[in-house]
């Protein structure tokens, strides 16, 4: 094998005569962190989207700010499926420290297009190679020395766009929504991108089968990353104190309330915000300042990731034990300790349901998509009120931090619902009342707020034990009374949670049992599973307790297999609690790399295992 | 009818039309002779003389003997005993909430000056409008006796040994956090405990009490500085003052030209009277010079150390208006959906 220095221009297409592939390819390019390449890649990504093709973009990128390695994946699929592929068609190579495990890695026939800088072994026969001179198109066409590492990302846009047939327009428009219509940082762009599509225009003769066609299959659709939708949710659902302190990958979600919030809740003429949102000291501090202000009234939240969740364990069993509501995003990422920061787990599924010592449990809601982020993103805090008790989002960093296609959220089909309230008239109709009293048999008390002017408005929170009136109390009887009662609520917190999604096929006697952002992968694997002759069923999880229809899904089907993202196969337990007696039928399907789950491995495991199974 | 009773003379009542009574709290439960106990009365005194109304008050408190405490003072208030040293969080959260609410909050040296230190520090740096008492007695007394962070360095207690370490001064630290009213006193002075509480009340940010409570079970041997005999030994008054509420007349009984007189936030002020090489409490190095001083020599300081209220506090960091976040209607809170409209049409 001998190091070729690569000037060459691509090889004679080994791909050559191969049939078109149209809109149904991925492509990964690999860079260096904090060297500008999300604007090309979310230009790429955004660009696709306004053709009407469907895709997915998905960022691997390091704990890291500057220097290590990156990359970035598009998927296209004019099917619809936009889960992560193992492997790309066509690679993009920046980045010299990578190079060889990008090389090596090109789905086989594909495209390795490469900074002609890089000094590589060429040495695999079904490759097609573009090589481009991105730091002399970006020296040529930025005079900012200062913007060219940046520019030079832009070389390899402007050469996919050629080899690809992306329209100019579309990548001009997806320029100018990346930078919010200004128009300097546009043009310095799109002059690299017009530079190096021309040069690739007279450079590189296309050799590869891949192509990209207008479709109108994103018609209506909108693009947005999951924290984004999260925070838009909360806002829709009035929040009012959102405190928070910084972790990846749930910054993004707090970022989004400080980009929103000002345009929303602030009042038009005097500009006198309705909200207010903290940047604590620590998580414990951040949920600390959200208890306090639900139990004022407010519709308070934090947003963290699993970390964050540790420390917030003591004020979680006290917001459960005092009964006071909260809602608590959870960003999910690699544990346990500090484990991958930036990598994807859905490993705090046991964590958050059991947050706190003593007998602790948490209602928790697990939104499958953006559109649900958003949805739960309101739809939490009436939860919450309603129930007295903290919430949790389970969500993770490949829905949080991606770009996600989507239909466009729907504005909330109910009022603000914040639960039993009393007021001062309510306290001196009913002559006092008892905070911790099961008056209406859903185990919800009714709660006056501080502030309530009435003499018997008044209570005393805590968390040591207490008795119906807020009084501290050791009795053996209170206490039992008292946990029969929060037992009670978390029945009446299954009847309000989102139902689980149904979907099945004709003979289906394997079911899956899944949740969150494996979705996408999910159903690749059923349509291709059918294909292939085994039809399944699906139940999509939407929340924690599970419902019966859970105990129905798993006695409808031979087996069922638990789909997720973490090492232990936390929800499988869950599952098998939640079904004794049907708990052999219940496998697991885990796999916790950091990175989502691909409809590869899915099918792949289940079909290995369902041939045991026979 | 041919008897009556005489008619009861009408009980004593305030400014606005309450009796004592109406800000009693529950029975407490506390040792007694527990000096948390005095307080607690002064607390009622200061609230009542006031005429402070008790809904528009909240109570908050961590975990211990002290936090316990709020229980035993204004029943018609709202309270919140929350988790061991991390009360200022809560507390920040509520009144962020509903800022046009006067914050009480009680703690002690362990749920303070230990566990809590980072949020008490926070709370000050954040300059929440809350009155907030330490009520210290350097040991721990409901785990029974283990030094706190506060107790004296080589001090000497039955269970717990000889302390190797020295204390933590709170009142140096608040003014370290650019605590804008830090003042110290002794569970055993009411008469100056009273007026130290109503002009904390009027504070636009966060005031700091540390209050040396003595601990009758575990911490009152003589030699003890958080003893009852030391407090009444050894305390040194570093100002006379009196409170005058807003908008009364100032009538104070030391002689014109002895006095000098600060304005607080809400139109009340402090008369301190002036004495020869006083300490002067609006100068903050003075104020630091004078604890680091007394903390050498072991000399027990009481009084007002420290008092600027020109920091701005949370509510107007936060921009927050005379309406309280809590009293927006869901009109207001939940935006239109035309906006959300606009949004979605801008991610197409």
């Amino acid at each position: 094998m001998s190091v070729t220095e690569l000037e060459t221009g691509p090889q004679a297409a080994p791909a050559a005569g191969r049939p078109p592939v149209i809109n149904d390819f991925s492509i990964s390019v690999a860079t260096k962190n904090g060297s500008g390449s999300q604007t090309a890649n979310t230009t790429l990504l955004r660009a696709l989207f306004k053709m009407g093709i469907p895709v997915s973009g998905k960022n691997l990128f390091p704990s890291n700010i500057q220097g290590l390695p990156t990359w970035y994946t598009i998927r296209l699929n004019q099917d619809g499926f936009t889960a992560r592929r193992p492997r790309a068609e066509i690679v993009v190579a920046m980045n010299p420290a990578t190079m060889i495990e990008d090389h090596a890695t090109v789905e086989p026939g594909g495209v390795f297009m490469y900074a002609d800088d890089l000094k590589l072994a060429l040495n695999r026969a079904d490759l097609t190679y573009y090589p481009i001179p991105a730091k002399r198109l970006a020296t040529e066409n930025e005079t900012d020395p200062k913007l060219r590492t940046y520019v030079a990302n832009m070389v390899y846009v402007g050469a996919l766009m050629h080899l690809l047939g992306i329209g100019l327009a579309d990548i001009e428009s997806a320029l100018l929504y990346h930078f919010k219509g200004k128009r300097k940082p546009v043009d310095s762009n799109m002059k690299v991108v017009r530079a190096a599509a021309e040069w690739a225009a007279a450079n590189l003769p296309k050799h590869d089968p891949y192509q990209v066609a207008p479709a109108n299959q994103t018609d209506g659709l909108i693009m947005i990353d999951g924290n984004t939708a999260g925070a838009l949710g909360a806002i829709y659902g009035g929040v009012t104190l959102a405190a928070w302190y910084p972790i990846t990958p749930a910054t993004s979600l707090a970022d989004a309330l400080n980009h929103y919030l000002p345009q929303l809740r602030a009042d038009a003429e005097t500009k006198a915000p309705s909200y207010s949102v903290i940047q604590a000291e620590d998580e414990l501090a951040a949920l600390g300042m959200v208890l306090g202000a639900s139990w004022a009234g407010a519709r308070a939240m934090t947003s963290t990731s699993g970390p964050g969740i540790s420390l917030m364990a003591e004020f979680a069993g006290l917001g459960y034990y005092a009964e006071i509501p909260a809602v608590i995003w959870d960003v999910q990422r690699m544990g346990p300790s500090t484990g991958l920061p930036t990598r994807v787990a859905q490993g705090d599924i046991k964590l958050a349901y059991y947050l706190g010592h003593g007998d602790a449990k948490h209602v928790c809601l697990l939104p499958g998509s953006v559109k649900e982020c958003f949805e739960f993103g309101w739809r939490a805090f009436d939860l919450a009120e309603r129930l007295q008790t903290p919430v949790f989002v389970l969500s993770d960093l490949d829905l949080g931090m991606n770009q996600w296609m989507s239909e466009p959220f729907e504005y909330p089909d109910a009022p603000i619902d914040h639960g039993k309230v009393l007021s001062a008239a309510d306290v001196e109709r009913l002559g006092g009342f008892s905070r911790y009293k099961d008056v209406d048999g859903d185990g919800i008390g009714w709660r006056t707020l501080p502030g309530t002017d009435h003499p018997l408005a008044a209570y005393f929170t805590r968390g040591s034990g207490h008795n119906e009136r807020a009084q501290y109390s050791e009795r053996p009887d209170d206490w039992e009374r008292n946990m029969a009662r929060l037992t009670r609520k978390f029945e009446t917190a299954r009847t309000l949670l989102p139902a689980p999604v149904l979907q099945t096929m004709p003979g289906a006697d394997v079911g899956l049992i899944a949740f969150g952002s494996t979705d996408p992968a999910i159903q690749e694997t059923r349509t291709r599973l059918s294909a292939a002759g085994t039809p399944t069923a699906y139940l999509r999880l939407r929340a924690l307790p599970l419902r019966p229809e859970v105990r129905d899904f798993v006695a409808a089907h031979r087996v069922v297999y638990v789909v997720e993202m973490n090492t232990d196969s936390q929800m499988h337990q869950l599952v098998q609690l939640h079904v004794p007696d049907l708990a052999p039928r219940v496998r697991r399907a885990n796999k916790s790399d950091g990175l989502p789950l691909t409809a590869d491995w899915i099918t792949d495991f289940l079909t290995s295992a369902l041939e045991k199974e026979k | 009818m041919t008897a009556t009773a005489a008619p009861a003379r009408p009980p004593a009542t305030n400014l606005i039309g309450l009796t004592k009574v109406d800000y009693k709290g529950l029975d407490s439960t506390l040792c007694s002779g527990c000096g948390h106990d005095s307080i607690s009365a002064q607390i009622i005194s200061a609230c009542y003389e006031l005429g402070v109304q008790p809904e528009r008050v909240i109570k908050f408190s961590g975990i211990g003997c002290s936090s316990k405490s709020p229980a035993y003072f204004m029943n018609r208030s709202f309270g919140f005993n929350a988790l061991h040293g991390r009360m200022p969080s809560i507390a920040t959260g509520a009144l962020i909430a509903n800022h046009t609410l006067a914050g009480i909050a009680v703690s002690g040296d362990g749920d303070t000056g230990s566990i809590g230190l980072g949020q008490f520090k926070h709370l000050m740096r954040r300059n929440v409008r809350l009155l907030y008492i330490v009520e210290n007695n350097g040991v721990y007394g409901l785990t029974k006796g283990q030094f706190s962070a506060t107790a004296d360095l080589g001090q000497e207690m039955k269970y717990a040994g000889r302390n190797e370490l020295p204390p933590i001064d709170l009142c140096l630290e608040a003014l370290v956090a650019e605590c804008g009213f830090v003042a110290r006193s002794f569970a055993g002075d009411p008469k100056q405990v009273v007026p130290l509480l109503k002009a904390a009340l009027s504070h636009r940010g966060t005031a700091l009490l540390d209050i040396i409570s003595p601990c009758v079970t575990f911490n009152n041997r003589d030699d003890s500085t958080k003893s009852y005999a030391w407090g009444k030994n050894h305390d040194e008054r570093i100002n006379d003052f009196t409170y005058v509420p807003p908008q009364e007349e100032i009538r104070v009984d030391y002689d014109p030209g002895e006095t000098t007189s600060v304005e607080l936030h809400d139109g009340s002020s402090i008369v301190l009277k002036k004495l020869d090489g006083s300490h002067d409490p609006t100068d903050r190095y003075a104020a630091m010079r004078i604890l680091e001083e007394a903390r050498e020599k072991q000399h027990f300081i009481t009084g007002l150390i420290y008092v600027n209220g020109d920091r701005p506090g949370l509510a107007e960091h936060e921009h927050l208006t005379d309406t309280p976040l809590v009293a927006f209607t869901p009109e207001q809170v939940r935006p239109s959906r035309a906006s959300l409209d606009k949004i979605m049409a801008g991610m197409k």
